[in-house]
């Protein structure tokens, strides 16, 4: 049961108040785009193991949607960020880096 | 002439706190931007209170501004006065961005009152109700069991809980067997 | 023979005496008895019968780790099955029988089993039952069903009740030793907020029975006097009778509390999972003995020698008048001292060590009691019970040296500290050589959100196997753990005294030369009959991974997963793959610890509280007036409101008939509402749906559908514009919030920037259609005001005013081909203005109808229902309703998607009207048939049935389906299969069956 804490209303919320939203930084493809692009941002999703931007929604509390970087490994939390946002801050990424040096933001 | 009614009038039950529905409570959803000074002015003149800090909700002279979102606020107000605070809201707030909506038939409002009031809710909700983390002041929105809620005290061992009408029954239930003699964990 | 002694019994009291039975039998103990306590004080040591050969199975442990003595406990609505003896605490009335034997618990039928045991070995039923394939289903998976399960499942309905209950702690430890209390007592000194359980009814573990002395007091008194102590700090909880059942993520852990096992008369819960979220946790979970494995190690009677210990001085009973200890190490010589103080025989220690020179042996000799240095048992004679043992040399293959008569023998291969609750959530181990066991590595630690280590073992459950070390490893830990925290801690030392002990030596088959004959008898899971043999037959056969001979063997597969085993069988699997024990590493320890009940897991929900139920403002109403209830989602609404002996069909057919010659009245509030607001509401509304919805006037409403990003619909429903600004959305009664959640995230996630609120407003409104001709006379008969006339207020209009007192919104908008209006007023007016309704529509013959009769009005006209028409893949082209897709828009929701080449496929199944030739109604989701078979030989298909009714309007069945080219076969006639063969003969025609010109809604 994992605790993740909301950026939007600052509660440290456990997962059963909050709703997961798979793959963060999506970026959508609409009308006129190619075939591969489409089914890329339709179907095509990261599964790695070890470092994740994901997108969960505090859906029993003050209702916003909201990012977080996590180890899908050890569930390390490495932050939490607004949802309004196209790519992960440089802080969380130096964070992460410095935890694992092995790893880079692809 | 007809009488409005509540979800669950005079539902009451004894044990380990009272548990009973407050009748008619007038609720209004506002969504603004809550750092815009026209907001918070309208919200204090109509509301009569400043806008909460976050997860805080302020007591005012005839409800409460509750904070329930970075661009939400719950005006807690008479069942007969929540249509003309959606009307002075609007006409406050001519040209500003928001939505103010009477949410005031859409919810239950339970009181539960006693010294086993903390631990009715710690059974139900993921939350830490300990005395040196949740006081009054704090508004906490969570889920009761199944459903959706939010809560605030009004007293020492005095809790104000919202919910959907449409489960007030479900609520009223969990609570009131949360609160059945016998089952007084003691922890707080 | 087991009994009561004379005297002692430092949990019992005998001035209070409990009535109990067993398999019928009356039986008497004391307060403070387990129920295997009172059991061996009457002597009854057969407790159960093994799960594979039914063997006689006795009492071996005291505690958790007990595979044998597993009751049926209770009777009708408080049965439960499989509950052990061990950690039952006695109490009046107690009813227990035994399990899994037949016809008796002396004489078994099914240990016919055991005379097999040499063609029944391990991979048995692998190898057996995997030919010939059709036995499986005939013949062997019936028999094995009815020999298989160990208790009886209950009959009767639980009538206990249980509970959840959340706390948050700075630390929480887990089991009530001295190793907990000291820990507790640190961390409540450093002022963090603690919670200390401990999964029996007394607090301090081993230490009072193993003679510890703390500070040169009983340790007795050192537990009660830390007890207070912790009790009386405002910052510490302790909670007996409460097990840490599992650790999970991010320091979530489970605790199961037991409040009226003990005393089932209370009134009150009678299990509490607590729910804990724990900064830090502490397992001081202490250790368990092992068995030694030595032929006919199982016959009843054969104990752990720490639990022959704990029945002695805890519950003053006896395991036996004479009783034979074999061990490897010095702790065992405890129980041999502690026999002879209650002026037991102990015929003799076998130790099988070289030589024992420690502290405890010089001991047990200067008893008199006779010590066999490099001895092994080589056989335990007996059946239901021991009669005695043969001795051989440890180092030889098993010739016996002598025989000695006794009735008990105590064996103890070691300890294993207890790492369950470290292991649950990631924490790994390290081999320890000298204890040789696994232990906790703190360096590998379960590690939190914050990526920090946030379980740390202490005392015994670290591998600390001496009182004065667990002391000092609880001063140790308790003082990091605060320091972690950001406290301080001033820790005082304590002080132990108690005998030095020297090593143990492995032993892991007894004599260590012993043949298969003698191996084949040896036990390693009793419960589960898994014996050395087996293990040894699986590694020769190739199961080389520990889980892969777990699953093989059974081993550590029985209600006690392998508390006992798991050690030995790893050894034993090690020993013959040439390994050392680390490399074949451990069996996964998964939470509970022991098995919890259904009933804590459930909590308050079940019964009326299983789930929510949504009940609109007009739910009593319906209730009082016979409704037949149909859940949709968690709400509740009424499919029909039979009357007198009408079936339901007959009152769809009233229902129907009354609504469309006169007046219907439906409770529509479950529809979902959501306002949309904001200088881009109209550009998103534009997104969201496929029509173009920012041109829609005020006043007036419109239908919409609404797509995934796959182009799939989800939702349809009518919007009307309140505003320049605003929209209500009504969408799908299943749909509101999954639709909200919709528009939230695209709001939120992908257009932050556009200015648009939305609010779920559903449950503010009670919207009750007014349905029939005589719909307009109705409300106009009711007043208020508002000008319903066709011209003020036209189909597909809105209007906002007063129906009598009421404050209504008026929809005209129609579901049902009928002129109707759907009145929408606050919910707390809802009821009122129902009642208003049917009182003003009596001259009218208003009649309330259910979702089943506003199911078949819509199919009479051909409208879809989403879930019926639609599964998730269906696109709205599919369904006739181009129309209400704009070709304008460069974009909306699902738009590329649906431009995908099967998305455009012409030979997508397309929606029609179907009418059988015969006038009957279609089965629900046939399908029809077409020419030729597919690549598994089944028949090829073209198309299927989505709705279908009797329609009492027209007198017949009518459907409507999805078929290939079907716009382009009107007239055509096709041929739907039925379940029991044959087919039904069908013409595709319109959709719209009823008023296709829709002449009846637009007056």
């Amino acid at each position: 049961m994992l605790i993740l804490t909301c950026p939007n209303c600052g509660l440290t919320a456990e997962e059963s108040e909050l709703a997961p939203g798979g793959e963060a930084h999506l970026k959508r493809f609409g009308p006129g785009s190619e075939d591969a692009d489409f089914e890329g941002y339709l179907f095509q999703r990261a599964n790695p193991k070890g470092v994740h931007f994901e997108r969960w929604r505090h859906a029993y509390g003050c209702g916003k949607w909201f990012l977080a970087a996590r180890c899908t490994v050890t569930l390390e939390v490495f932050g939490t960020y607004p949802a309004q946002t196209t790519e992960p801050p440089t802080e969380i990424v130096n964070k992460i880096k410095a935890k694992r040096p092995d790893w880079s933001l692809s | 002439m007809f009488n409005s009614v509540s979800a669950l009038p005079g539902a009451f039950s004894a044990g380990a706190a009272t548990v009973s529905e407050a009748g008619l409570v007038g609720m209004v959803t506002l969504k603004a931007d809550l750092t815009d000074k026209k907001v918070a002015a309208a919200v204090f003149e109509v509301g009569g209170a400043k806008i909460p800090g976050q997860r805080c909700i302020e007591i005012a002279p005839a409800g409460a501004i509750a904070w329930m979102a970075p661009d939400e606020v719950l005006i807690v107000c008479s069942h007969a006065d929540a249509p003309g605070v959606v009307a002075d809201l609007d006409a406050k707030l001519t040209g500003t961005h928001h939505l103010a909506v009477n949410v005031s038939d859409a919810r239950v409002v339970f009181d539960i009152q006693g010294p086993g009031a903390r631990e009715i809710l710690a059974k139900l909700a993921p939350v830490d109700l300990h005395p040196d983390s949740f006081q009054p002041g704090e508004l906490r929105r969570t889920r009761i069991a199944q459903v959706a809620a939010a809560f605030w005290m009004t007293g020492d061992d005095a809790f104000r809980l919202v919910t959907f009408r449409s489960v007030a029954q479900y609520a009223f239930d969990v609570l009131a067997m949360s609160a059945k003699p016998g089952g007084e964990v003691r922890y707080f | 023979m087991s009994t009561r002694l004379g005297t002692g019994g430092r949990l019992i009291d005998r001035t209070h005496k409990l009535n109990f039975s067993f398999n019928g039998k009356r039986l008497k103990g004391f307060a403070g008895d387990t129920l295997a306590a009172a059991l061996m004080a009457e002597n009854q040591m057969l407790v159960g019968r093994s799960f594979k050969y039914h063997r006689p199975r006795g009492i071996v442990a005291a505690g958790a780790e007990e595979p044998n003595a597993l009751m049926n406990m209770g009777r009708g609505a408080k049965f439960e099955p499989n509950q052990r003896a061990t950690t039952t605490e006695l109490c009046e009335g107690l009813t227990a029988a035994s399990q899994n034997h037949w016809p008796s618990l002396e004489y078994d039928i099914g240990a016919l089993n055991q005379y097999a045991a040499r063609v029944l070995p391990a991979g048995f039923y692998y190898k057996t039952f995997i030919h010939p394939r059709p036995f499986w289903k005939h013949v062997f998976e019936p028999i094995i069903r009815q020999s298989a399960g160990l208790g009886q499942a209950p009959k009767d309905r639980d009538s206990d009740r249980y509970e959840h209950f959340h706390a948050d702690v700075d630390v929480l430890i887990i089991g009530g030793g001295v190793a907990g209390l000291q820990s507790a007592v640190i961390a409540g000194r450093a002022g963090a907020r603690v919670l200390l359980l401990e999964q029996t009814a007394h607090w301090g573990g081993r230490a009072p029975v193993d003679g510890v002395e703390v500070d040169g007091q009983a340790a007795d008194i050192w537990i009660n006097n830390t007890v207070q102590a912790l009790e009386a700090m405002p910052n510490v909880r302790l909670r007996a009778r409460c097990m840490g059942a599992g650790v999970y993520d991010h320091g979530s852990v489970l605790a199961y509390e037991r409040l009226t096992d003990h005393a089932p008369q209370t009134d009150a819960p009678r299990h509490r999972l607590w729910k804990i979220r724990a900064h830090q946790i502490i397992t001081a979970t202490g250790a368990i003995e092992r068995p030694l494995s030595f032929a006919g190690n199982d016959i009843p009677g054969v104990m752990l020698a720490a639990a022959i210990r704990d029945y002695v001085v805890n519950y003053a009973v006896s395991p036996g008048d004479r009783t034979v200890i074999v061990t490897n190490n010095d702790d065992a010589y405890r129980t041999a001292i502690a026999l002879h103080h209650a002026g037991l025989m102990v015929p003799c220690i076998v130790d099988a060590r070289p030589t024992a020179t420690g502290a405890l042996p010089e001991q047990a000799r200067a008893l008199g009691i006779p010590v066999k240095t490099g001895t092994a048992i080589a056989k335990v004679k007996g059946g239901k019970r021991v009669t005695g043992v043969a001795l051989c040399q440890q180092a030889g293959e098993g010739s016996v040296t002598e025989e000695i008569a006794c009735d008990a023998v105590g064996m103890s291969g070691g300890w294993s500290p207890v790492v369950h609750l470290w292991s649950h959530c990631g924490g790994k181990l390290n081999w320890e050589d000298q204890g040789q066991f696994f232990r906790p590595d703190p360096a590998r630690a379960p590690i939190s959100h914050d990526g920090n280590a946030f379980v740390s073992a202490v005392g015994s459950a670290d591998g600390h196997m001496l009182t004065q070390a667990v002391f000092d490893s609880a001063a140790a830990i308790g003082t990091e753990i605060a320091t972690r925290l950001g406290r301080k801690v001033a820790t005082e030392p304590v002080n132990v005294t108690g005998p030095q002990e020297q090593p143990l030596v492995p032993v892991w088959v007894m004599p260590q030369g012993a043949p298969v004959e003698a191996r084949s008898k040896m036990w390693l899971d009793f419960q589960n009959d898994v014996k050395v043999s087996d293990v040894q037959l699986a590694a020769r056969e190739g199961y080389e991974s520990v889980e892969h001979t777990k699953r093989y063997t059974t081993l550590g597969m029985a209600t006690d997963q392998g508390k006992l085993s798991n050690i030995n069988g790893l050894a034993i699997l090690a020993n013959e793959l040439n390994a050392r024990i680390p490399e074949v590493g451990t069996t996964t320890f998964r939470p509970p610890y022991t098995p919890i009940s259904m009933g804590a897991i459930a909590g308050e929900a079940r019964g009326d509280i299983f789930q929510p139920l949504r009940r609109t403002p007009l739910h009593d109403w319906h209730e009082d007036h016979g409704a037949h209830w149909e859940p949709v989602g968690h709400w509740r609404r009424p499919y029909c409101f039979p009357r007198g002996e009408e079936t339901h069909a007959q009152a769809v057919a009233r229902e129907i008939k009354a609504t469309r010659t006169s007046l219907g009245l439906l409770d529509a509030s479950t529809l979902g509402k959501i306002v949309v607001k904001g200088p881009d509401a109209g550009r998103f509304m534009d997104m969201l749906y496929t029509n173009m919805m920012s041109t829609l006037q005020p006043g007036k409403c419109r239908y919409g559908l609404m797509c995934s990003e796959n182009g799939f619909l989800m939702d349809d429903g009518v919007v009307a514009r309140i505003d320049e600004d605003t929209f209500l959305c009504h969408t799908t009664t299943g749909g509101a919030d999954r639709i909200h959640a919709h528009m939230e995230d695209w709001l939120q996630c992908e257009w932050w920037d556009w200015k648009v609120f939305t609010a779920n407003i559903t449950e503010q409104w009670a919207q009750i259609a007014v349905v029939g001709p005589n719909a307009r006379k109705l409300l106009q008969k009711l007043g208020g005001g508002m000008d319903l006339s066709a011209s003020a207020l036209p189909f597909m209009g809105w209007a906002e005013g007063k129906i009598g007192d009421f404050d209504a919104r008026v929809f005209r908008i129609s579901f049902s081909g009928e002129l109707s209006f759907e009145v929408a007023v606050p919910a707390s007016q809802g009821r009122a203005f129902w009642d208003a309704l049917h009182a003003a529509g009596a001259e009218f013959n208003a009649t309330p109808y259910g979702t089943e009769a506003l199911h078949v009005m819509r199919a009479e006209k051909g409208f879809i229902m989403i879930g019926d028409e639609t599964d998730g893949t269906v696109i709205p082209q599919d369904l006739g309703l181009g129309w209400a897709i704009s070709k304008k828009k460069d974009d909306y929701l699902g738009k590329r998607a649906q431009e995908r080449a099967h998305m455009i496929d012409p030979a997508r199944w397309k929606l029609v009207g179907l009418e059988t030739l015969d006038g009957s109604v279609l089965p629900d989701g046939c399908y029809a048939v077409a020419e030729g078979v597919n690549a598994n030989g089944q028949r090829n298909t073209q198309g299927r049935v989505t709705s279908t009714y009797h329609s009492p309007t027209l007198s017949k069945g009518i459907a409507i389906g999805l078929v290939l080219h079907g716009p382009d076969r009107m007239g055509e006639i096709i041929e739907f299969n039925k379940v029991d063969g044959g087919v039904i003969r069908t013409r595709i025609v319109s959709p719209v069956f009823y008023d296709p010109e829709g002449e009846k809604q637009n007056v």
